[in-house]
């Protein structure tokens, strides 16, 4: 099969941040996450646990809480404002002030019909949903000391708040205050530090779960304002709480890293009377477990070692299958470096800076050289990057956040030096994906409402060409662009799982690929046959020919025969395809885990015979080889890989980034005894 | 813990063709725990005397007629019931000699079957259905019976059932893909029908089991895919109407391996033990059948055992014993059901396991050697079964059963019991033996005890080294060893119990440490343990020239010892006294060094610890300083294959007497010198290993080397695919 040289980079000092809150939304399976940066992210968890939107974040707004009101997104902040999501542009809708000082919590009630705040003054702030906004209503009665969490009765009469030293119960109707709960402060060397009640959760049969910032989960009854039962399950903080839908059992989250789950059981076997009862204990995490969310069969966890975790609860499950096995998503699910094949350089891109890279041009085995470092931070404004490119040549740039695009040029010598190109088209205001032409001649940009710009570039000026509308009248948002090497096609795909292809010489819609239930990850067109690859969410492959308009007689093999077993079981989305100039037969995928060189040439696998076979082929002789060889020649040595990509002088290109790396920056965790220490 | 026992063959089997479906019609129970009617398939029904494989009266039809249904015996009249070509009931007593002078009466239609449950009336179950009480119908033999049964359902098995007064008939039916069950309950009479579950599969109901107990009858039902499942009736049923689904649950899902049993039976023993005929063992090759009981709380297999010929699915159980017909011949297997318990439970099927690895003793002792010899002996002569050993195996299992030597333990001579325990042993399958040993060993102990006259050393020893008596199936065999001062037993029980409570240990340690020289010379202690302990002196006695050139003199150089032991004189490399004599008998050392080996908890041994003197505590310390020094000054001491303890149990237990006795050690002034002496050595030693820290921690960095590779920022590398 062959040697490659490769380039292997461990210098994207790429750094997640940390989990804040997360809701999930039972109807639409989706998990919206918010992290400490800012950034919402939406996952799909009908569809592989796809990170299927990213909304960037904003170095003014934090996101505390999140909350789902039917298909709505609503996060509140620090700064105070409680902010509606346009998911389809991926950007804030409107922000709304809500003169409370800054917002720790947001609850909505069981009808979707009233917003709840907890402000730092003390105050919780109904708001009506409207339609299009919300609207302030009014305030329930004003106490001392902030309100940081908040739970409605399903009822939508009365709401728990969990305040310093103390649980609340408000009546909605009248605004008053119903019960004081006091809550202990726990051990007596924590007497004078006031007790946090981090959670609340207000249970149908009225009763109410509080998690604190002494280690205990407490249960009340609400209706009489008593407390029922105390948990004592960690000695720092509980800080995070959620109930499964029937209200059988509930997880909390320790600043520890562990998750325990209560269950309400019977005190006897079979008997009626029931009670709160610890059952599990999970250590997920390194650090603070922020977010939890307990859904059906699974625990969803996260915090501040940025990683988000869904495990399964196997006693809830009834068969094994992927989606009921441990998930840890570490790595976004989308490509944040970009490279120039041509110039060999590399762009990284940070929610707040970019960076380029040139590769070293030294030949030989293993030999250590750093490539030289252009390092460079162009960056004005609050709001972060939500995409960027580099052109082929090296010679463009271009990046856009939500509120602005803009495009640099590149002169790579001795010194790079940069400069920004004026008077951009006003088509240009803001892209989900940007992407260069080949020949680095065009831009395209993806643009709201599923359009594609096509902006041609040269010295003296910037040129808007077209605006590809799709077809379908779609208007989620596009996250992959593909051109072909001739310059002649260009396929998008957006969220709602539709690829367009544009003919680009006639300016005009060419065709659509038939929609697969799963989202596209990944997607490139061969250089020579223009055929159009793409790799699903489910880790499908299909191959499209464009000329032809229909799916290729390899793509109905794959189909017709189904791939291996554990193909379709990895963990983690295919982020990038690119296609071996060397033989056109073979095209590259890589997840974090692995990255596997395809010949269409070879059988495919088939679920008997071995998968990983690279160890074994490399201990037979030539004319064995041929007779073992299946299609995917998989290479697992490279772990956490954000990005594979093939040079122009046929090297790889590696960028790895090891999740010790990320750990050793994380702020130290609580700190435990230890067995010695 | 269930267990199958040797059988008997009880008498031959006739069966017509080879393929017939069943080798007899049946065998029921007699007046007597003792005696069954047999009814073979042709003509003839025969009394039989169990325990003496002897037929006590037989009978024929004539020539021409044919017996359709068994023959049940009535204990309520005394007489013998059965049915000749369908419709004749004949009905007859010891004394009649043939059936032609009996009585007989002729109904109008076809009979299934007569059960006489006991101490209740016989019960005629028609073919169609229909039930009669044999009473009823013998004072109108013609009246009219009704169909119950549709055209095409054929009953399929039926029995009847008493508790109290109450008597119900159940009989199952097949129609075609379909079975039923009816309910017949009497007083007032009343017939009630269930569909049985038939499953995806269409398993079929093969066999079928009733038991009755507190007015719930228990129905255990095995279906032709593996499957055995539980249903419970009432014995008073409300009366309802139309066809009901029988409610089951599953018990068993056993092995099959193409899928569906052909022929099978099943019988319940008590509430958790079950046995069944012509379900293949789980563990066994295909082809082979097998009798087996099986625990259904546990599911676990409790024991099994193979028959020869083929199986016709039929098996019987009156009062401990079951009747399986197989081959050519019926046979009968006493069995035993005791309480079970989780542990033996899951102690059979391990065992079976467990017996390729058991822990191989390296050097040969000539106790086990003597003994394991027996055991082959006794193995091959049962693998074999020449027709000697089974004669003499016949013999004297008729001549002893375990109980009548439990029973003769309790008064008879030493010489007596040492050779009638000695025949069970022999003549004891294993997985009876656990059972065996454990009781004899108890009832032996408790005549020990309580006769001090008594004392069979030999058998205990014997009992002991089967390896089937551990110390909580017999707790006080140890205890009594030690009062009798019988070393060599208590040394037998130390190697061979894995369960001694520390407080018995330290009672042992004391018993030991306490030991006169003189006695302990005569004792036969285990060869091994001596010639270990005797090696280990005779290296003590040799020249005090120190191997690998190791002078520890050298590392306690630099060190200003001010409190050496005033009594020594200085100069002399005599701080470590690594020439020290050994300080009790190559015998009580070989003693205590079983001590040493035991199994124990720190914890639970320290309060007893605490019990010893000081005198015993300085002397065990002294012994224990004895083996450590040997061991450090001479590392083959540690002699691989021989029973000899390690280091670390030598520190433990030295580390735990210091625990227990520590202040004592501190204000006695004989302990001074020997105190003195083990910080000293433990002091070098740990200078030792600080020294070997340091070479371990500079040899590590050569793993972290390796790792710098991995954590370069940028590299340039060649990889090769396939």
């Amino acid at each position: 099969m062959g040697e490659f040289k490769v380039h292997r980079v461990r210098f994207f000092g790429y750094m997640p941040s940390g989990i804040r809150c997360m809701s999930f939304n039972e109807r639409a399976e989706r998990l919206a996450l918010g992290r400490l940066d800012g950034t919402l992210e939406i996952f799909n968890f009908k569809d592989s646990f796809y990170q299927e939107k990213v909304i960037p974040g904003n170095d003014s707004r934090s996101v505390e809480a999140v909350c789902w009101v039917a298909e709505r997104l609503f996060t509140a902040g620090l700064n105070g404002e409680i902010t509606e999501y346009d998911l389809e542009n991926l950007c804030p809708k409107y922000s709304l002030d809500a003169f409370g000082g800054p917002i720790w919590t947001v609850a909505c009630n069981a009808q979707g019909t009233h917003l709840a705040v907890g402000c730092e003054d003390g105050s919780i702030k109904l708001f009506e949903i409207l339609p299009e906004k919300i609207r302030f209503e009014r305030n329930l009665d004003r106490q001392k000391g902030r309100v940081l969490s908040l739970s409605w009765h399903e009822s939508g009469t009365r709401i728990a708040a969990g305040m310093l030293d103390m649980i609340r119960i408000f009546d909605v109707q009248s605004g008053h205050a119903t019960h004081r709960m006091l809550v202990d402060r726990g051990v007596s060397g924590m007497r004078n530090h006031e007790c946090v009640v981090w959670c609340v959760a207000f249970l149908s049969d009225l009763t109410v779960i509080s998690t604190d910032s002494s280690g205990k989960v407490q249960v009340w009854n609400a209706a009489m304002g008593i407390l029922s039962s105390t948990h004592l399950v960690s000695k720092s903080d509980v800080l995070s709480l959620a109930v499964s839908k029937d209200e059988s059992s509930f997880v909390v989250g320790t600043s520890e890293g562990t998750v325990v789950q209560f269950q309400f059981l019977a005190n006897i076997l079979g008997g009626d009377e029931k009670a709160w009862v610890r059952t599990k204990t999970f250590k997920p995490h390194t650090h603070d477990v922020r977010a939890l969310a307990e859904i059906g069969t699974a625990v969803v966890s996260g915090g501040l070692d940025t990683q988000l975790v869904v495990r399964p609860l196997l006693d809830k499950v009834d068969i094994m299958s992927y989606d009921n096995v441990l998930h840890k998503i570490h790595f976004p699910h989308r490509s944040l470096v970009s490279c120039a094949q041509k110039a060999g350089m590399l762009l990284f891109q940070f929610p707040a800076q970019l960076e380029v890279w040139r590769l070293g041009e030294s030949e030989g085995r293993g030999e250590f050289c750093l490539g030289t470092r252009e390092k460079w931070i162009p960056f004005q404004g609050e709001d972060h990057i939500s995409c960027s490119a580099i052109s082929p040549c090296g010679g463009w740039l271009a990046y856009s956040t939500v509120s602005s695009l803009r495009v640099y040029r590149l002169q790579c010598d001795e010194h790079v030096s940069i400069s920004k190109v004026p008077k951009l088209p006003k088509v240009l205001r803001s892209a989900h994906q940007l992407s260069f032409s080949d020949d680095s001649s065009k831009l395209f940009a993806a643009s709201t409402h599923s359009m594609v710009h096509v902006i041609s570039l040269s010295q003296s000026e910037c040129k808007h060409l077209h605006t590809f509308k799709p077809k379908s009248g779609s208007t989620e948002p596009v996250h992959l662009l593909a051109a072909s090497k001739d310059g002649k096609w260009l396929a998008a795909a957006n969220r709602g799982c539709e690829i367009h292809i544009y003919n680009l010489h006639k300016l005009k819609p060419h065709c659509t690929v038939p929609i697969y239930g799963s989202c596209p990850t990944a997607m490139g067109i061969h250089p020579t046959s223009n055929n159009l690859l793409m790799v699903h969410a489910d880790r499908q492959i299909f191959e499209y020919s464009i000329v032809e308009k229909q799916y290729t007689d390899w793509s109905r093999r794959v189909q017709r025969e189904g791939l291996h077993k554990l193909w379709l079981e990895r963990d983690t989305p295919v982020t990038h395809v690119t296609f071996n100039p060397r033989n056109a037969a073979q095209f590259m995928l890589h997840d974090t885990y692995m990255f596997c060189i395809i010949d269409q040439s070879l059988p495919l696998p088939d679920n008997k015979c071995q998968f990983y076979n690279q160890i074994t082929l490399k201990s037979l002789s030539e004319q064995e080889r041929l007779s073992h060889a299946h299609a995917f020649k998989m290479c697992t040595k490279y772990q956490h890989l954000l990005f594979l990509g093939l040079l122009d002088d046929e090297s790889l290109v590696v960028v790895q980034r090891p999740l010790t790396d990320i750990a050793s920056q994380l702020p130290a965790p609580v700190r435990l005894k230890k067995f010695a220490t | 813990m269930a267990a199958l026992f040797e059988g008997f063959t009880l008498c031959g089997v006739v069966s017509g063709s080879a393929r017939a479906e069943a080798a007899l019609l049946g065998v029921e129970a007699e007046r007597e725990e003792d005696r069954v009617v047999v009814t073979d398939c042709g003509r003839s029904v025969t009394v039989y005397k169990v325990s003496d494989q002897k037929p006590l009266g037989s009978w024929h039809v004539r020539q021409g007629q044919s017996l359709t249904c068994p023959a049940v015996w009535s204990s309520r009249s005394g007489e013998y019931v059965a049915v000749t070509d369908s419709r004749v009931i004949r009905i007859w007593k010891d004394d009649d000699t043939t059936f032609e002078k009996t009585f007989k009466a002729t109904v109008c239609a076809d009979v299934a079957r007569i059960h006489a449950a006991a101490d209740s009336e016989p019960v005629v179950l028609f073919a169609r259905g229909a039930v009669r009480m044999l009473d009823a119908l013998l004072e109108a033999p013609q009246q009219p019976i009704e169909e119950v049964l549709s055209e095409e359902e054929v009953i399929r098995w039926s029995c009847s059932l008493v508790e109290g007064k109450q008597l119900v008939t159940i009989f199952t039916t097949e129609q075609k893909e379909d079975c039923y069950l009816y309910l017949q309950r009497f007083n007032p009479n009343s017939l009630h029908k269930y569909k049985l579950e038939t499953g995806e599969s269409r398993a079929r109901p093969l066999s079928l089991c009733a038991t009755v107990r507190n007015q719930s009858i228990k129905l255990l039902c095995l279906y032709s895919s593996g499957c055995l499942y539980q249903s419970v009736l009432s014995m008073r049923g409300t009366i309802q109407d139309g066809v009901q689904l029988l409610p089951r649950t599953l018990l068993l899902r056993l092995p099959v391996e193409d899928g569906h049993l052909s022929s099978a039976s099943v019988v319940s023993l008590d509430e958790g033990n079950l046995a069944m005929v012509g379900v293949p063992h789980p563990s066994a090759s295909a082809g082979k059948e097998f009798l087996c009981i099986w625990n259904t709380n546990f599911q676990t297999l409790q024991a099994a055992k193979e028959l020869t010929g083929r199986i016709y699915g039929q098996l019987w159980s009156y009062s401990g014993r079951l009747y399986v017909p197989h081959g050519k011949a019926l046979t009968v297997i006493p069995y035993e059901c005791e309480r079970s318990s989780l542990a033996t439970a899951l102690g059979r099927l391990q065992q079976d396991r467990s017996d390729g690895s058991k822990p191989v003793t390296t050097v040969v002792s000539w106790n086990t050697l003597l003994h394991e010899d027996t055991i082959q002996h006794q193995k091959g002569a049962r693998g074999v079964e020449t027709r000697q050993s089974k004669s003499r195996k016949s013999q004297m299992t008729s001549l002893l059963t375990v109980d009548q030597v439990l029973e003769k333990i309790k008064s008879a001579s030493e010489d007596s019991v040492t050779r009638d325990v000695e025949m069970i042993l022999s003549g004891t399958a294993d997985p009876e033996l656990q059972l065996v040993v454990g009781r004899l060993a108890s009832q032996l102990v408790s005549r020990c005890q309580s006769d001090s006259a008594f004392y069979p050393h030999h058998t205990l020893a014997q009992l002991v080294h089967t390896r089937c008596v551990c110390h909580s199936l017999c707790p006080n065999l140890l205890m009594l060893a030690l009062e009798k001062k019988d070393y060599s037993l208590a040394q037998l029980c130390l190697q061979h119990f894995p369960d001694i409570p520390e407080a018995v240990t330290c009672a042992c340690l004391k018993a030991f440490l306490d030991a006169e020289e003189s006695d302990l010379q005569t004792e036969n202690l285990e060869p091994d343990s001596v010639s270990f302990m005797e090696g280990m002196v005779a290296v003590c006695k040799r020249d005090g020239a120190l191997e690998n050139g190791f002078s520890p003199v050298l590392l306690e150089e630099d060190s200003c010892d001010v409190n050496a032991p005033t009594t020594r004189a200085k100069g002399k490399a005599d701080w470590l006294v690594l020439d020290m004599p050994c300080p009790v008998g190559v015998k009580k050392a070989a003693l205590l060094n079983e001590i040493l080996q035991t199994a124990h908890t720190d914890s639970f041994l320290l309060p007893h610890l605490k019990d010893l003197t000081a005198q015993q505590v300085v002397l065990f310390l002294q012994y224990l300083q004895f083996l450590y020094l040997k061991y450090y000054q001479d590392i083959s001491a540690q002699a691989p294959g021989l029973r000899s303890p390690t280091v670390t149990q030598i520190m433990d237990w030295v580390c735990s007497t210091l625990d227990a006795h520590f202040t004592v050690l501190v204000m006695l002034p004989e302990a001074r010198d020997l105190l003195f002496q083990l910080h000293k050595f433990v002091r070098s030693q740990v200078r030792l290993i600080c020294e070997l820290g340091k070479i371990q921690g500079s040899l590590q960095d050569l793993h972290k080397l390796k790792q710098t590779e991995d954590a370069d920022l940028y590299s340039i590398e060649v990889i090769e695919l396939f």
